[in-house]
């Protein structure tokens, strides 16, 4: 086989490098302006104005009608917990029914399923081939009892964007409310709460190019959450503990950037996507897309290649540099295939010999020509094992 | 994740393959569950003259495939049907927790083979020829 040549990361969902501007105006807030947000001396006041000015520009990226609907996190994690759990709890006597979808992340289906535990009944709706949501099932499922409705703006996996606006008004008219994980949408894709008719809002900052360890979760005015971690009462009591100020700052400058430059990039990084995608399927049979080819984030590529499996190939291009995902990260853990790629319709073996790679700004048309060069001998060789692979696709 | 031997057995598995008149042949495994090994002995003298597989699956079921075809090549039947998982796991020096019981069933599939091949062979005497 080949040996590496060069080093392509190609798995920026898993984690993205941290953009030089956002690190540069983080590091005055480990040295020199290292103060408590909650104190009112000097130094807790420059890091008060750091705050509230990257809750700003958090506001500013998603259209929130002031500063103080964004509640910082650790991440997206803790927002959608927080979302879910808090907002649920907080407002159950208005209804016990939590609905969300088979494509969900693991914070989101985790938190449904507790709450069910706790007197809550949840709903999971189903996904068309596309991934996108099934509207009728939506306003099949909306009841009087229904409290919230928790959707993903866009799968990270698979890359489809919701019709958010549609669910909205679906949502709305039953009086049910509406929380979106927007963990892999924020930063890529226009996103406005106000227009969208959105109530709670998931973001994360490394998913934008921010530092790990920093999340935001939007909650409109009006709306009232439970804390999930009693405390100080920072962030308006909903999240006690003091701020991570040099991650806030980061994650604010990111937001800015990804605000203005969001158009530039998306439209470099479609060219990319769309180069690939053709690059990985067309000169390999039996290779096909999963998602939707148009209605996608413009940093995901999900294919799927008959007779082998995932693992191998991810292996197989680790080897030669080339750094990729199959289904998701999280999911390695449990062997089981993704349940997003299942809640799609794909057959087990389908699931399980799906690749995915997301592009970061970091990447360049040369990278995406080493890995479609790569990916043809890959398939090859491991077809020439699998003993599924048909006597006319060996070679 | 994996050990180094691991990732020899991948790069370049041995015996991988069919043997056209195999003398047994043995499947284990399911695509639903993400591996499926075959197999294949050819048996003179009460040993494994050639042993080969094929295998669709993770890193470590084609690794485990292809250190179960090395450790019975030139075995008795009897001798190769005593090569258990372990075996095969500690030949390649270990593999992670979670790969143990799902990707390491290319013994299982080899004491297939020698059972289809006894079968073959129904009063057992074949075997000692």
């Amino acid at each position: 086989m080949l040996s590496a040549i060069k080093r392509v990361n190609l798995d920026c969902a898993a984690g993205k490098p941290v953009d030089p501007r956002a690190i540069e105006v983080m590091i005055p807030f480990m040295k020199s302006s290292y103060g408590n947000p909650s104190t009112l001396n000097s130094f807790g006041q420059e890091a008060k104005q750091a705050l509230e000015e990257a809750r700003n520009g958090i506001a500013e990226l998603v259209n929130a009608e002031k500063p103080e609907s964004i509640i910082f996190t650790s991440g997206a994690t803790e927002s959608n917990n927080l979302a879910i759990k808090g907002f649920a709890n907080r407002n159950k006597d208005q209804g016990t029914r939590i609905i969300t979808s088979g494509i969900e992340h693991m914070s989101v289906v985790n938190s449904v399923k507790f709450l069910s535990t706790k007197g809550f009944e949840a709903v999971f709706l189903p996904v068309d081939k596309f991934g996108f949501l099934s509207l009728e099932d939506l306003e099949k499922e909306l009841d009087d009892k229904t409290l919230l409705v928790s959707i993903v703006y866009a799968n990270g996996e698979i890359g489809t964007i919701e019709p958010i606006r549609e669910i909205s008004k679906i949502v709305h008219e039953k009086n049910a409310y509406l929380h979106v994980d927007a963990t892999a949408a924020g930063g890529q894709v226009p996103i406005d709460v106000r227009s969208e008719g959105i109530d709670l809002l998931t973001l994360s900052s490394n998913d934008m190019y921010g530092p790990k360890g920093v999340g935001a979760l939007y909650v409109k005015e009006g709306i009232r959450i439970e804390p999930l971690v009693q405390g100080g009462g920072q962030e308006k009591g909903l999240r006690s503990g003091t701020e991570n100020i040099p991650g806030i700052v980061g994650f604010g400058k990111a937001a800015e950037i990804a605000k203005q430059e969001m158009q530039t990039n998306s439209k470099r990084l479609i060219t990319l996507r769309d180069n690939l995608i053709e690059g990985l399927i067309k000169p390999i049979p039996c290779a096909f897309l999963n998602g939707h080819p148009t209605t996608r984030l413009p940093d995901n590529v999900s294919v799927r290649y008959s007779f082998i499996e995932g693992e191998s190939m991810l292996l197989s291009l680790d080897m030669m540099g080339v750094s990729a995902s199959s289904g998701s990260a999280c999911t390695a853990k449990t062997l089981e295939p993704s349940h997003v790629l299942l809640a799609m319709g794909l057959k087990h073996e389908e699931a399980h010999g799906s690749l995915m790679f997301t592009l970061g700004k970091q990447n360049v048309q040369e990278d995406i020509e080493y890995v479609i060069g790569l990916m043809p001998i890959v398939v090859d060789r491991l077809r020439a094992i699998s003993p599924l692979t048909p006597k006319e696709l060996r070679k | 994740m994996y050990t180094e031997k691991v990732m020899e057995h991948f790069k370049n598995p041995h015996n991988m393959g069919e043997i056209q008149d195999a003398d047994g042949v043995g499947t284990v495994g399911n695509p639903v569950c993400g591996d499926l090994m075959t197999i294949y002995i050819k048996v003179k003298n009460n040993r494994l003259e050639d042993v080969k597989f094929k295998t669709f699956g993770c890193g470590a079921a084609i690794a485990t495939s292809s250190m179960t075809t090395d450790l019975a090549k030139g075995k008795t039947l009897e001798e190769a049907m005593k090569i258990t998982r372990t075996d095969v796991a500690s030949s390649l020096g270990g593999l992670p927790p979670v790969k143990m019981h799902c990707s390491n069933l290319a013994a299982d599939a080899l004491h297939e083979a020698i059972k289809d091949f006894n079968k073959k062979n129904e009063s057992g005497q074949e075997v000692k020829k």
